[in-house]
């Protein structure tokens, strides 16, 4: 049984690493990032299987997670450090020089964690997918997981893969959209609708979830349980989840300004204000 | 004296990509492949026959092909792609560059139908970029396999580096010379024929045409010191100081384009280390066409005539 209390700390935790990261390098992307905080929290200290001591490029036995929006990595990170794989003190480095926390995520640098490096759209589906297929010649009953921009849907390549996912029937794999609605240029059906992205997906013969809340922990939980009783069902699996760009902060919301901007000196003083918990800053 | 080179049968070097290939599904259990709907071009049939849940066939969907076999690698896999040099490179060029060079994974890019002697589909198949769309990417190996037992033994050999590599090769049949026992050494060019006056440095295709100078120029009293380099990136920087040392000129021959091709590679380490008169047969910034590939080399001067040509110009300027 999950302990809600503790995972919502812990996303209190995030996003104040995620303003205090960007505000302190006047660069990165916090929108996205608060947005898709508590789908990673519970992803990673509740929902896979994984070995965050002893982190390993092939990952065999472990489920496997894919950022493939690389530009929300102050979460990724935060999360990532959070959970072990590396230190939590290193997060102030973030889009430092001689840093491997990259403004996007990579393995150049051999950060514990990070399998492959993203930041130009629409590359994570496929690897996925072939970190999937591997599981399944390794006769690895392991899960892979990927998370998606909605705007990122408006890349071909993710179509490739969905198309090819559907065919070689890659039951072992959840990819989740965040839903938020908003890109850099403004609101996702404004730049490029996505048209009824459920019908979408199932048309191209995808199982698919709905995640109503995904600012909300039980929410988040109940969606990844709903998606796994579909595993080794002969779909792909996608889980929907609708998020709010800029969650935990009431100014950052509502918008897609905070898309790709820090706050300043005072914007984070008010940040942090809203983000009250146990703290443990880094 | 040019040393003589004999072969008995001219040979595709697709099908030397084809029957490594084949080898090493019987004795590689990591390596898979993928292809992009040309397994018959590229010659897959027999690895996808024998080994068939070691083969993806991805369907017209290169991009997606790069992203899974980055994937297929994260669980220990080594995967091989297929398609045609075009479509390898310059159409999934960001997608090797983020999803296998940068992140530095395990992929073995297999390109078929490289260069103009691709012959009637025209340009839009005859990418004459690729070799250099590839060497700029840091860390990528770039391999130019001569004939059919040389590319035979590159498939081979590059399971057993770890990194990407790019391997390329074509369609018409050319003579297979190389012993079918020639090791295959990544990075170690190979001389073909020792001489004293011009250094002439061919890959791929145009290695056979350089021997065929290398022989008429002997008829001339021209010693022609002939290097073949399969691999283009690493360079053998050691092998071409050495002759051009000796030669003090030499002629670069290569079916791609002049701009970032082998001959580039060549003037950057002699501009650096031994500057040396150069001249380049490769193509001068065009595009291809339609016609045969005979037809081809000839009109866009890739023949052996122009690498004679190439050697009396540069040999006046030493």
């Amino acid at each position: 049984m999950a302990d809600l209390a503790k995972l919502q700390t812990t996303c209190v935790q995030v996003r104040r690493d995620i303003v205090r990261m960007v505000h302190a390098v006047s660069s990165g992307h916090p929108g996205g990032s608060l947005g898709c905080t508590e789908f990673l929290v519970a992803l990673y200290q509740e929902v896979m299987n994984h070995n965050p001591k002893n982190f390993s490029m092939d990952g065999i036995g472990e489920d496997l997670f894919f950022l493939s929006n690389g530009h929300i990595s102050p979460v990724f990170y935060s999360v990532l450090a959070r959970s072990g794989y590396f230190p939590v003190d290193e997060l102030k480095t973030f889009r430092k020089i001689n840093s491997r926390l990259q403004g996007h995520p990579t393995t150049h640098d051999n950060l514990p964690g990070v399998r492959i490096a993203s930041g130009s759209l629409g590359q994570g589906m496929s690897v996925a997918i072939g970190a999937a297929l591997a599981k399944k010649l390794n006769k690895d009953n392991s899960i892979v997981y990927s998370l998606h921009g909605d705007g990122e849907l408006q890349e071909g390549q993710i179509w490739e893969a969905v198309l090819y996912a559907a065919a070689n029937k890659v039951d072992n794999f959840i990819a989740t959209i965040d839903y938020n609605g908003r890109q850099i240029d403004g609101n996702v059906e404004d730049v490029l609708s996505l048209g009824n992205l459920k019908a979408k997906f199932e048309a191209f013969g995808w199982e698919v979830i709905e995640t109503e809340e995904g600012n909300n922990m039980t929410a988040v939980l109940e969606g990844l349980a709903n998606a796994k009783t579909f595993i080794g069902k002969g779909k792909p699996i996608v889980n929907i989840m609708k998020t709010e760009m800029g969650a935990g902060v009431d100014f950052m919301m509502g918008t897609h300004k905070w898309h790709g901007s820090a706050p300043n000196d005072e914007q984070l003083q008010k940040a942090l204000d809203q983000l009250v918990g146990n703290e443990a800053d880094y | 004296m040019m040393k003589k080179y004999t072969y008995t049968e001219k040979k595709d070097t697709r099908s030397g990509f084809g029957a490594g290939l084949q080898h090493l599904g019987k004795t590689n259990p990591n390596v898979v492949a993928l292809c992009a709907d040309l397994i018959g071009s590229l010659k897959m049939d027999a690895f996808k026959a024998e080994n068939p849940d070691r083969f993806f066939q991805v369907g017209i969907a290169e991009a997606n092909m790069i992203g899974l076999a980055a994937g297929l690698t994260i669980g220990g896999k080594i995967p091989f792609t297929g398609t045609f040099a075009n479509f390898s490179t310059g159409r999934v060029y960001d997608q090797i560059r983020q999803s296998v060079a940068y992140s530095g994974k395990n992929v073995k890019i297999c390109a078929s139908h490289a260069g103009l002697t691709l012959g009637e589909d025209g340009a839009t198949h005859q990418i004459l970029e690729d070799i250099g769309l590839m060497k700029m990417l840091p860390h990528m190996c770039v391999i130019n396999p001569c004939d059919y037992n040389q590319t035979k033994a590159a498939t081979i050999a590059i399971a057993d580096h770890h990194g990407p590599v790019y391997l390329r090769f074509g369609r018409p049949t050319v003579p297979n010379f190389t012993p079918a026992d020639q090791k295959f050494e990544i990075g170690k060019a190979i001389m073909l024929n020792e001489g004293t006056d011009v250094t002439i440095i061919a890959t791929g295709h145009l290695v056979w045409k350089a021997i065929e100078a290398g022989e008429q120029l002997a008829e001339q009293g021209i010693s022609a010191e002939i290097i073949n380099i399969h691999t283009i990136k690493p360079l053998d920087d050691d092998a071409i100081l050495k002759s051009v040392t000796k030669t003090k000129c030499v002629v670069t021959a290569e079916e791609h384009q002049m701009n970032g091709g082998l001959g580039d590679s060549v003037a950057q380490l002699l501009s650096r280390r031994l500057p040396t008169p150069q001249e380049f047969v490769a193509v001068n910034d065009s595009f291809g066409e339609s016609g045969t590939p005979d037809q081809l080399m000839t009109k866009y001067g890739l023949d052996t005539i122009n690498i004679i040509e190439a050697v009396n110009s540069v040999m006046k300027r030493k």
